[in-house]
């Protein structure tokens, strides 16, 4: 620990993420209104889908297929972009963690706190059961 | 109808719900899967993907602000969040094996306890007494603020609410939900948490149950950007909104006829569940 405002107490920790999280959701918000605004000028007109399940398709289903379609400026990809960006917020803020436990040389909790973020990569990484 | 008014047609029901669900407590997402699936004739699996985005972005949201009062238990939850994701990754899969129709019955009896649960409301639970071995052992015991200083609390029964949080996520990642009402249980009832203590720290929990599933859940083509767009911009407005007037409305009667909504669309989905209409 050191001495000055700089320690790394559970409340400070704490206020670092809640606003780690908050900045994530708004601007996770802000792109997605902004593709939404893309998709809804260029297919507003067209007939909603939704009441029959097809899945999505190969691009919008995996995190590269989706940083392509939204480079190239499509609609439905900038969209996904903007979910993916609102699912990594709860992932920052658990790799976030492991940091802050570690600076507090809490060994017992960097331990657990690795292990929920492996699940969490595992399952974005594509992995299911 | 085109996908424009569709579109806007869910966004003004899920800002609806986002502002309901924060002024109960509940959340918004427990009412917007049954709102696609029953009004609008939206696919369960879309709904689902839908809704799971948006609990994420409510959780997160609200995180800041509870930060803020002190309450939440950062070990506990990251203990206990072991429990929730491996639960969430089981679930989300499963989802994929079960037919619609179970989703849809199981979905109904989750939100008719959880209606039970929100119109019971708040009960303190006896805070001191005997500390468990694996909560010193983790070092879970801590302390809240109280107009009266710190008053430390002592954690109870870890096996069964890590049991119990086993379940939630199993039902979270399932159902597209966060699974508050049941984790706050296993906190409140089990484990002996103080009450907001087990709400804040609950919240705080859902946004990475649920990011668990939603891996899962974009893998298998459940998240639909079209429908997920309005969902989650509505909810997330919808929710801002009911914490800015929380302080001013009546809770206790809100509740109450938001139970009984939540009662109503639960029958339902059992109903066209148990008829195959799902």
């Amino acid at each position: 620990m050191n001495h000055h405002s700089g320690a790394w107490t559970d409340q400070r920790v704490e206020a670092i993420i809640g606003n780690l999280l908050r900045a994530g959701v708004l601007l996770a918000a802000a792109v997605v209104l902004a593709g939404g605004a893309l998709f809804l000028v260029r297919h507003g007109s067209a007939a909603p889908h939704y009441a029959v399940f097809q899945g999505e398709p190969a691009d919008l289903r995996t995190p590269s297929g989706v940083l392509a379609d939204a480079v190239s400026l499509r609609g439905r990809g900038v969209i996904q972009l903007g979910l993916l960006i609102l699912l990594i917020t709860p992932v920052a803020r658990v790799a976030f963690s492991v940091f802050a436990f570690a600076m507090q040389r809490d060994l017992l909790y960097v331990v657990v706190t690795l292990i929920v973020l492996a699940v969490l990569v595992f399952s974005l990484a594509g992995g299911a059961l | 109808m085109n996908t424009l008014e569709l579109t806007l047609l869910i966004w003004l029901g899920s800002l609806v719900a986002g502002f309901l669900g924060a002024l109960t407590g509940l959340g918004g997402g427990i009412i917007i899967t049954p709102l696609l699936t029953l009004a609008f004739g939206i696919d369960i699996r879309y709904a689902v993907g839908a809704t799971l985005v948006s609990v994420i972005a409510t959780s997160s949201g609200a995180a800041a602000a509870y930060v803020k009062e002190g309450f939440s238990n950062i070990r506990i939850g990251m203990f206990l969040e072991i429990a929730t994701t491996v639960g969430a990754v089981v679930g989300a899969s499963l989802a994929a094996r079960l037919p619609t129709t179970t989703i849809a019955v199981i979905f109904g009896i989750v939100l008719l306890y959880s209606a039970y649960v929100s119109s019971r409301g708040a009960r303190e639970p006896a805070v001191d007494g005997q500390a468990d071995r694996l909560a010193t052992l983790f070092r879970m015991d801590s302390s809240y603020p109280t107009p009266d200083g710190p008053k430390s609390y002592h954690v109870r029964a870890v096996p069964a609410g890590f049991g119990l949080m086993l379940g939630a996520g199993v039902l979270s990642g399932l159902l597209g939900i966060g699974s508050g009402a049941l984790k706050v249980i296993a906190m409140d009832r089990a484990m002996r948490l103080p009450f907001k203590v087990s709400t804040t720290t609950s919240n705080f929990m859902i946004g990475v149950t649920a990011a668990a599933s939603a891996g899962v859940y974009l893998q298998r083509g459940y998240i639909d950007p079209g429908l997920a767009m309005p969902v989650m911009l509505g909810v997330v407005m919808g929710s801002i909104l009911g914490a800015r007037v929380l302080a001013a409305a009546r809770t206790r009667v809100l509740r109450l006829v938001f139970g009984f909504v939540v009662a109503v669309l639960a029958i339902e989905m059992i109903y066209h569940g148990l008829t195959g209409r799902l």
